[in-house]
Order: C-alpha cells, then sequence, then structure tokens
C-alpha cells in the first residue's frame, strides 16, 4: 500500500480504546536485532547498508502479520512524509535522517513498524492504545520469531541479542507506556513522580522545554535496563509502576476537583474557548489545550466521543501533519493558521464543557493547608 | 557552549529530559541537531539514546588500549568518537571494558531472555559435546576403548552437525 492509503484511516493506537485509555494513550515494545557477519548500520559503509537492506527487507515483507504493509526505502521517502512518520510514532528522529540504505516496513493498522537499519540492522515495534503492555509483547515477538527463521541474528548466550549501543544488549527491548498526566502536572506533583520512577531503572521522557512540563501532559515511562532480567519480568515491572501511577492520578484528578473546582473549570473552560475560536496556534499550545479537553472528557465535562477526536488531533495538530492536509510545504504561519482552522471545524459541533454549578471563588488561605 | 556531540560547533539548541530522576541536558549545534533528526516538537525521541554511548567508550578505552576490531576495523578511538560498536565481534574486542560498563548499566551481567531458535540449537549441541567428552575421558581412564571409540564418533557427528549449521551462515 502507499504512504498515502496508510495514512488515510487513523492509527489503531488513536481509537482511545484499551484498558485504561483514559490515561494511558498507548503501550509499545520495541525489539533491537542485529544481523550475524553484517557491520552495524552506523559504521558501515553505504554498500554495505544497502546489502544487509536487501538481505532483511525480503525477509520483514515476508511476515504474516506484515501481508498488508506500507514498504519502502528511505530514499524514496520525501522529508515531509518521514516527519509525518515520526509524528505518528511510527519511526524515530534518527531514522528519520536516514536515506539510501535503509527502509521501513508498516502493517496496515499502524501497529507493527519495522526500522531496517537505524542504528540497529532491525528496530521493530508492536503499538497498541491503552494499557497493554503483554498484547504489544506477543505481537512483536511473534514478529521476531518469524524473522529469526529467515535471519541469523547477532546473539552470545552470555550478552543476548547483540547491539550497536551497550544500552540495549541482551533482551534489546524497550518496553513504554505513554501516559497523560494533566492532573500531576496543574497539582505540581509530576517531579515526585519522576524521581520516584526514577529509582526503579525506569525512565520518564518526553521532550522538555527548558525545566517546563512536557508538552500537552504526556509522558512516557520506560524500562532503562535490558540485561540480566527476562522480557517478562520486565514488563511486568514496567506495568506495575504504570499501575500505580494511573492511581496517583485518578486521586490527583479527584483532589482537584473537591479542592480547587474553580481552577479546573477555568483551566478545561479556557482551552475549549481557545481551541473553538483560535485563527492561529502553534502546535505547542494546541497540544497543551487538547491536553485539557481530553481531562475535560474524563471527568465527564465534555462528551466521550470526544476522546477519539482529541487524540486524533494531537497527530493531526503536528506540522507534517498538517503540510500534508494543506500538501505543500508551509511556512511556520501559515501552518499555526491552518492548524487553527483544522482544530475549529473539527470541534464545531462539540457542545460547551458541562460544569455543573459555579464553585465559591477558592480562599487562598485555605490551599494553604 | 559548545554542541555535545562534535564538539566544535557553538551549541543552539538546548533540550533537557528527566532521566532517572536527574535532569540531562544536552546542547546540539544546528548540523548535529539535524543530523540527529531533533525538532522543535514532537514526543517519543529520547536523549538517553542519543547520548547514551558518549562518554561510555572513556570508561572502556583504559581497559582496552588500543584494541582494534580485527572484523570491522573499529579501533578504540572511533567508539569513542561514536559511543556505539561497529559489529557483534566488537562485543568481543572490546569485551573487558564493556564488561564493567554492563555492571553499572544493567540489572545483571548476563542474558536470562529470550533465545533464537537456532542459538538454542547450538547451545543444545555444545552442551551434548562437553557431556559426551567428559564420559570420553572416563572411559579412556577406565581403559573401556570400544565404549570410547563408540563416544568418539559421537562428538565427531555433532561437531559435523554444528560446523554445517554456522557455515550456513
Ligand atoms: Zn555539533
Ligand atoms: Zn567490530
Amino acid at each position: 500500500m502507499t504512504l498515502a492509503e496508510l495514512f488515510r484511516n487513523p492509527s489503531e493506537w488513536l481509537k482511545a480504546e484499551g484498558p485504561h485509555c483514559q490515561i494511558v494513550l498507548s503501550s509499545r515494545v520495541r525489539l533491537a536485532r542485529n544481523l550475524q557477519g553484517f557491520p552495524f548500520p552506523g559504521w558501515a559503509k553505504k554498500s554495505e547498508r544497502v546489502r544487509a537492506l536487501e538481505a532483511i527487507r525480503p525477509a520483514v515483507e515476508s511476515v504474516p502479520a506484515l501481508a498488508t504493509r506500507f514498504s519502502e526505502s528511505m530514499d524514496n521517502v520525501s522529508a515531509m512524509d518521514k516527519q509525518a512518520l515520526v509524528e505518528r510514532h511510527l519511526i524515530s528522529r534518527e531514522h528519520a535522517a536516514k536515506n539510501v540504505g535503509s527502509g521501513v516496513v508498516i502493517n496496515g493498522d499502524e501497529t507493527i513498524s519495522v526500522m531496517i537499519n537505524e542504528e540497529d540492522h532491525l528496530r521493530m515495534q508492536a503499538l497498541k492504545s491503552g494499557l497493554q503492555l503483554q498484547k504489544v509483547f506477543q505481537m512483536i515477538d511473534a514478529v521476531d520469531s518469524a524473522l529469526e527463521e529467515r535471519l541469523d541474528y547477532a546473539f552470545s548466550p552470555r550478552l543476548g541479542y547483540l547491539t550497536a549501543c551497550p544500552t540495549n544488549v541482551g533482551t534489546g527491548m524497550r518496553a513504554s507506556a505513554m501516559l497523560h498526566l494533566p492532573a500531576m502536572v496543574l497539582s505540581e506533583q509530576i517531579g515526585q513522580v519522576i524521581q520516584a520512577v526514577g529509582k526503579l531503572g525506569l525512565a520518564v521522557r518526553g521532550l522538555y522545554g527548558e525545566g517546563t512540563e512536557a508538552l500537552g501532559n504526556v509522558f512516557q515511562i520506560s524500562n532503562q535496563t535490558t540485561l540480566g532480567e527476562t522480557e517478562a519480568e520486565i514488563i511486568e515491572r514496567l506495568n506495575k509502576v504504570v499501575l500505580q501511577i494511573i492511581e496517583y492520578e485518578q486521586n490527583a484528578r479527584g483532589t482537584l476537583l473537591e479542592k480547587k473546582p474553580r481552577l479546573v473549570y477555568d483551566q478545561i473552560g479556557r482551552a475549549y474557548g481557545v481551541l473553538t475560536n483560535a485563527h492561529t496556534i502553534t502546535s505547542k499550545e494546541a497540544l497543551n489545550l487538547l491536553s485539557l479537553l481530553r481531562l475535560g472528557v474524563d471527568l465527564g465535562m465534555l462528551p466521550a466521543a470526544l476522546r477519539a477526536v482529541v487524540d486524533e488531533l494531537f497527530i493531526n495538530a503536528q506540522p507534517a501533519h498538517v503540510q500534508k492536509t494543506a500538501d505543500r510545504k508551509l511556512t511556520a504561519e501559515e501552518r499555526d493558521c491552518l492548524r487553527a482552522d483544522l482544530i475549529r471545524q473539527r470541534l464545531v459541533d462539540v457542545p460547551k464543557p458541562e460544569m455543573n454549578e459555579t464553585p465559591a471563588p477558592e480562599n487562598p488561605r485555605a490551599e494553604e493547608t | 557552549m559548545k554542541c555535545d556531540i562534535c564538539h566544535q560547533n557553538e551549541a543552539t539548541i538546548h533540550l533537557t529530559q528527566i532521566l532517572d530522576g536527574k535532569m540531562l541536558k544536552v546542547d546540539l549545534c544546528d548540523a548535529c541537531a539535524k543530523a540527529k533528526g531533533v525538532q522543535e516538537t514532537g514526543l517519543g525521541f529520547s536523549l538517553s539514546e542519543l547520548v547514551g554511548g558518549l562518554g561510555v567508550a572513556d570508561e572502556t578505552r583504559a581497559e582496552s588500549p588500543g584494541a582494534v576490531c580485527p572484523i570491522c576495523g573499529m579501533s578504540q578511538a572511533d567508539f569513542k568518537k561514536t559511543g556505539r560498536l561497529g559489529c557483534a565481534a566488537c562485543w568481543e574486542t572490546f569485551e573487558a571494558g564493556l564488561n564493567s560498563l554492563l555492571k553499572a548499566m544493567h540489572k545483571g551481567d548476563h542474558h536470562v531472555g529470550k533465545v533464537p531458535g537456532k542459538a538454542a540449537h547450538t547451545l543444545v549441541i555444545q552442551h551434548q559435546i562437553k557431556g559426551l567428552s567428559a564420559q570420553l575421558a572416563a572411559a579412556v581412564r577406565a581403559e573401556k576403548y570400544e565404549t570410547a571409540a563408540g563416544l568418539r564418533d559421537e562428538i565427531r557427528q555433532l561437531e559435523s552437525q554444528l560446523k554445517m549449521s554456522v557455515g550456513k551462515k
């Protein structure tokens, strides 16, 4: 299938329907694998990379789960499409910089994608909405087992799957959950969570501006270590921590509504006001306001059907997707205008947030206790 | 402020990420940011992966000085520059330094996860050969030469199986 056909439908993980989808946007497991007898992509000459790609790509295309697929060499993907693939979480930023000798294979519903000659010969991922780490692991494990029949992996009995970077050796596995934590941010508890999670050997990521909160209150939590634990142990450890954070976020939402309803109503009301009326908006502002709209849905102030719309806009409001809508390269100003138009149109039928009662002004002194 | 990757150009892009409870800061020049595909917005990008190797190679240099991989030609200096190994054989070339690094970086020092089917097959044969070799030595000691001859044949057969599966690569 072509990239246009692939992009016609929203990604499976944007359906906002998996377990715990109120807080967990998506679950992902990525495996790194390399071939025996080929230098790793970063050190290989162009001709060696091309040779490796020629060996790997047919093997990947033969995997049953990738029977319906988009498969292309990276030099045949335009810069804008590469960026759009990054925005859809289908390739890494590093892979978007690749050209001749690298490739990508993605299945029809975008739940499985395989990068060929990224930092390792193979980086394959399974991605689904909600919290279902075991499920996505099983999916990618099956792809890996199918590939292993046709390819000779670089594997050491002592060190496991050999990777280009020492941080990935062993299982070569990175499992992650993408969490939406607006109440943890609003109540300023996110810093503590990040610290606690770090102590458990897990990493919290998200692209940061100088010391501020993550874009759109979205945080990714993933395992940091890959050697000395089985895949199942790593996933279980991560799953436990994610469940704990879900509980924290739910508690924080309850506490906020109880103690600072006016702050919550104000934030959600303003987000609704701006998004439904803006005529120019940056992607950063859009993502942060969409996050608040999603919180409004979770709190029952906005229709439940809006959650999937917000998730879809989360991707469609990003720079490359806006340009793909226009079908041409746009300046930053043009993008901001078109983005505002797209969001307004998409939200045109959404009623005003329902706020049961107007809470009394909050007593600043009471908040201190 | 100089770029963390090339150490030459002035850094113009400043990224911050939280890792292990600590703030990780990376400063990049335009060229390196572009090469690494860094953009102003978006999620799912890990600074730790970007800089994971930087500094890592420093530690290994002291323990395997002057080592060069016989298969891919990567030297200690090359490894230091990229923080990435050149091929599977590099893992043996730089083994001494990598071992202490892995111990600091991971939960354990050996793999306990999935084993590819082919590798499992090889491991099983290697294990069988080891066992038969011990039996052979015992048979020779006991002067049971007929048994020993039989064991030797079995070992040879397994060894040729092993060679064949390696040869296929
Ligand atoms: Zn630089
Ligand atoms: Zn090497």
